[in-house]
């Protein structure tokens, strides 16, 4: 028994000078860091030293968008990232296509931190082969960002095509374009995520739609920034955006806001899910749990302008940012939110398609 | 003046800035003949010829050619053409195209550009040629084909930049000769510039000596070599011994000059040169005007003994090349090195450094020139 | 003894002959590691990519589904004679403009003017691609420096609208690619003996007929290989084309992104590059057959 033990040490030690030669080589830091693949705003400066003084992991913070990261991580099998921050509604289809996620922890997990009826949801979403891949951390909606005195007649996605605001107007030529104005043409987009023919007889209609109204758009806009600039400099005054879009510009001028269309604002959730090659779990978790707090979670508020999954962070939110949102959604406007059920395969070739033919057209 | 001109330049100057690269040179060309324009590097020789070119205008002055005046007439205009010291033909054409530049550029038919190709070929002895590229061809080749490619558009001057320059030796002295055939065989006034003596001495009618923007001299060959008129010519043209020193008498076309190292030699002047006792002159002798003999007599300075200058000396050098071979002697006395030509009968072949010599010349061998050093000297005072 | 001395010479020569190829290779090393891990490598895998064929979740056949698909469906094939088309034409015109630049400071400008006119077009590729098509955009649109002059002027009434249509994407593209037909042409043009322009001049020519007949012809080396640059460049850009080009602005690299990373379509993203590779390099080819010109005597 004794020897047994001694060898098991001797075996130890010589493991131990191996990964000391190995660090010394490979950057001593690694054991102690965190990479998180994530959004802008998610992982501000304050709260990743707050993190680093309370548990000593340093975070490295990428940052991208949902198309993004899953091409990362395909690209390396769901490798190069410890945790990373896709919406929910991309978990699903990336995994079974792509295997690049690990089954979540949950038990390491404290749930009383998270709005439970936002965890249950955002795990339902997740679910694949009875395992869990996703739990909730940022929230919000796109909609429209009008300038209220001057197209305060855009009510919903498809009075963008107006020709009162021809050469004023701008969206995204990108999937949550084409599901806007699927619903604000009194279609249900979600209700055919099953049915390939029917998604494709909506989104037919859609591209006509898209393609008649090409003549009103002043540009398709690319990055948040370049889309705030339009609107700023007045060359916009309708666009559908994001909602913290249209309450920052409202800060610069009060004619400007978010409006949640009449057909219903557009909601999505950010998660946070584990890359199938995650070098670290453990801080992985302690992350998860650190952001959750309440006080932390309103740090991320205030630098994102989106609300979070945490229970009780409202208390911490500036005042400014709970008036614009009370002003931006109506007690019907909240419950009107249409959230993104998962994507299943396939349907992303559709609205490809539908896509390149819309940017092909002739505006005239 | 019955024959005439085919360049004329009248008190032409070129100043670029306060440089006067050309000054008030004025020159006269007759019809048919070899000019060359000779100087040291600097001289303004290439800033002349560019402007006979068109590529410079003159500040002032006026230049000629076939008695029609050439100011303002840009050089695609001038009945001139040049040949580029690097000859400056067109590598993206082959030899025939090349000729046919200047052709085309007169909107002749390609059939009479043919004949007139074939039959500038033909004359510079390469009719095969035409469809060769330049690199192809060897220098003296090229040589020819950057003639034939100005020949062929039948200009009143064919102006040269030293296009000999980037030959070597055997080749350079044999495109002298066939230069100055050519030459003779097509009747064109050539305007040649160098700063060897040889070439423009072998191949030329008639040599300009041009020396800091100025002309020194105009004239034959032999005139320039027998009878420089100044110092710069004498010292320049042809190789010399020189001598400093000062007029003590004066005998007619003759003096007696104390040389500033000691000793006297008796001189001939230029004609139309005249001088006065006291003045300071440079004295020069070709090598070849000096007879050696074998002598143990005491070292002397120079004097004059027997009606010829006497110089008795050490061999210093021997400096061997066949019929041009010289020999380095020094003047014990004085240190002054003078060189002399070994005779081509071979009489000294054995001739060892150390022996003693005694050397004597004619008293007409001996040119004297007013003192080149004369203002520095003034200065110096 | 002399013999056994001219003996060990003779095995000391051939013992280094080896030493020297294993020098030469050892210098070549990492060329060869370059090429093979990051040029040859991904080609192969984009290659094998691009011949499958999706069946269903990590099911796939080989298949020229891909290739048949951009050829058969009109939106690519134009997409691509579009964005070709748009190269060959900000070529030219980046070519036309590059010229009399390029002969200006390799002819015409001595000493120091000569290295600060080159300096001012290099200036601007200090900065990335991105601040500089946004350089661009604050001149073009509507509230930008240009549209506030000429209402200032009084020339307009109301804001003009110069971003987001072909004329601004090709003066992006023209502006972005100068360099790249300057240097070699600058090159290309220091070769050039000016006495051959002087002779040209002297045998009669004019400025037309000298630079037709003797510095194009000179110049043709780095022409073609200024115009391969900026073709290539022009052709695989993605940014200045999503930025400037507008609603109606499409760009085969653009369509190459989207079936990565918003289709997830890697199996025609790689087909499509492959297509970009082999239509490019038949149009460079047709150009150089065009020219005269060979592949080597660009880059010598």
């Amino acid at each position: 028994m004794k020897s047994a033990k001694t060898t098991l040490s001797l075996k130890k030690a010589i493991l131990g000078v191996t990964a000391i030669v190995g660090l010394a080589f490979s950057a001593q830091a690694q054991a102690e860091e965190l990479r998180l693949l994530t959004w802008g705003g998610y992982a501000p400066d304050a709260v990743v030293e707050q993190f680093k003084a309370e548990t000593g992991i340093d975070v490295k913070v990428t940052k991208s968008n949902n198309e993004e990261m899953i091409a990362k991580l395909r690209a390396t099998g769901g490798g190069g990232f410890d945790l990373a921050q896709p919406s929910q509604d991309r978990i699903s289809g990336a995994q079974i296509e792509n295997r690049i996620y690990k089954p979540m922890d949950l038990s390491k997990i404290d749930s009383s931190q998270f709005i439970s009826s936002m965890l249950e949801a955002t795990k339902a979403n997740t679910t694949v082969d009875g395992e869990v891949y996703g739990v909730p951390h940022v929230w919000g909606t796109s909609g429209l960002v009008l300038d209220t005195k001057k197209a305060g007649d855009v009510k919903d996605y498809a009075d963008l095509c107006n020709e009162a605001h021809a050469g004023k107007v701008s969206y995204r030529l990108k999937r949550p374009t084409l599901i806007g104005f699927a619903f604000s043409m009194g279609m249900d987009p979600f209700e055919a995520y099953g049915d390939t023919a029917k998604y494709q007889e909506i989104m037919d209609k859609v591209e006509a739609k898209l393609i008649s109204c090409k003549a009103n758009v002043k540009t398709y806009w690319e990055g948040g920034d370049a889309l705030l600039n339009l609107v700023r400099s007045g060359e916009v005054v309708a666009a559908m955006a994001w909602d913290t879009g249209g309450w920052k510009l409202n800060g610069d001028n009060p004619d400007v806001t978010f409006v949640a269309p009449a057909s219903g604002a557009l909601g999505w959730i950010d998660t946070f899910a584990l890359p199938r090659k995650t070098e670290n779990e453990e801080a992985a978790y302690k992350w998860i749990n650190f952001v959750m707090r309440p006080e932390i979670a309103a740090q991320i508020t205030a630098e994102a302008g989106n609300f979070t999954a945490s229970k009780g962070a409202d208390a911490f939110a500036e005042d400014k940012l709970k008036a614009q949102f009370q002003a931006s959604f109506p007690e019907q406007d909240l419950n009107n939110i249409k959230w993104y059920p998962t994507v299943p395969a396939g349907l992303e070739t559709i609205e490809g398609k539908v896509l390149d033919r819309v940017k092909a057209a002739s505006s005239n | 003046m019955s024959t005439q001109l085919d360049l004329e330049c009248r008190q032409v100057v070129k100043s670029f800035g306060k440089f006067t690269a050309v000054d008030n040179v004025s020159l006269e060309i007759p019809q048919g003949s070899f000019f060359s324009i000779l100087g040291p590097s600097g001289c303004g020789k290439t800033t002349l010829l560019r402007m006979l070119a068109g590529f410079i205008e003159p500040t002032t002055g006026d230049i000629r050619i076939k008695d029609k005046s050439m100011l303002g007439v840009p050089p695609n205009k001038r009945p001139a053409n040049m040949v580029f010291q690097h000859l400056a033909l067109f590598p993206m054409m082959n030899v025939a195209e090349n000729i046919a530049y200047g052709l085309k550029r007169r909107k002749m038919g390609q059939a009479e550009i043919d004949r007139k190709v074939a039959d500038v070929l033909e004359r510079v002895s390469l009719p095969d040629a035409g469809a060769k590229r330049i690199e192809q061809l060897s220098g003296g080749q090229r040589q020819r084909i950057a003639i034939a490619r100005s020949l062929v558009l039948e200009p009143a001057l064919l102006l040269l930049d030293e296009p000999l320059g980037a030959l070597d030796l055997k080749l350079r002295e044999h495109m002298k000769v066939e230069l100055k055939q050519l030459q003779h065989e097509v009747g064109t006034t050539f305007v040649y510039i160098t700063h060897d003596q040889s070439e423009a001495l072998v191949m030329s009618d008639n040599v300009a000596v041009m020396n800091e923007g100025r002309f020194e001299q105009v004239g034959t060959p032999q005139d320039l070599y027998y009878n420089p008129s100044t110092a710069f010519v004498a010292g320049f043209v042809g190789d010399a011994n020189r001598w400093e020193g000062r007029i003590e008498a004066l005998d007619g076309a003759q003096a007696m000059v104390a040389l500033d190292e000691g000793g006297v030699i008796a001189t001939s002047f230029a004609p139309g040169t005249s001088f006065a006792v006291g003045e300071n002159v440079d004295l020069f002798v070709r090598p070849e005007a000096i007879v050696i003999e074998r002598s143990k007599a005491a070292q002397e300075k120079a004097r004059l003994s027997g009606g010829k200058n006497t110089l008795s000396g050490v061999v210093q050098n021997l400096l061997f090349d066949g019929a041009n071979s010289r020999a380095l002697v020094r003047d014990q006395a004085t240190g002054h090195e003078v060189m002399v030509s070994l005779p081509q009968t071979g009489a000294f072949s054995d001739l060892k450094p150390g022996e003693a010599l005694v050397l004597s010349w004619d008293v007409e061998k001996t040119r004297a020139f007013k003192a080149m050093k004369a203002a520095r000297q003034g200065i110096a005072a | 003894m002399s013999s056994v001395s001219t003996l060990s010479a003779t095995e000391g020569q051939e013992r280094k002959i080896p030493i020297i190829k294993l020098g030469t290779f050892l210098l070549m090393l990492p060329l060869l590691l370059w090429l093979f891990l990051l040029i040859i490598l991904p080609h192969v895998d984009l290659l094998m990519v691009s011949l499958r064929e999706k069946l269903g979740y990590r099911e796939y056949a080989f298949s020229f589904q891909n290739y048949i698909e951009f050829f058969t469906e009109p939106l690519y094939w134009n997409t691509f004679v579009r964005t070709a088309v748009m190269s060959i034409i900000a070529t030219v015109i980046t070519l036309i403009v590059g010229f009399p630049i390029s002969y200006y400071i390799a002819k015409v400008m001595k000493g120091k003017k000569r290295s600060l006119l080159f300096m001012m077009c290099l200036i601007p590729f200090w900065v990335s691609e991105l601040v500089r098509t946004f350089g661009w955009m604050i001149l073009l649109r509507e509230s930008g420096v240009i549209s506030s002059f000429l209402q200032w002027a009084g020339i307009v009434d109301g804001p003009v609208e110069m971003l987001y249509n072909d004329a601004s994407l090709m003066v992006g593209l023209v502006y972005t690619s100068m360099l790249f037909m300057v240097v070699p042409l600058v090159s290309v043009l220091d070769t050039l003996d000016d006495s051959l322009i002087e002779a040209g001049y002297d045998l009669g020519g004019n400025t037309f007929n000298i630079l037709r007949e003797i510095v194009i012809p000179h110049a043709m080396p780095g022409i073609a290989s200024g115009c391969i640059v900026v073709f290539m460049l022009t052709l695989g850009n993605y940014l200045t084309p999503t930025l400037l080009g507008g609603k109606d602005g499409l760009w085969f690299t653009e369509q190459i992104y989207n079936q990565f990373i918003t289709r997830f379509n890697w199996e025609s993203g790689s087909a499509f590059g492959f297509l970009l590779l082999i239509l490019s390099s038949a149009i460079v080819f047709v150009g150089l057959k065009l020219s005269r010109q060979t592949l080597a005597d660009t880059v010598k």
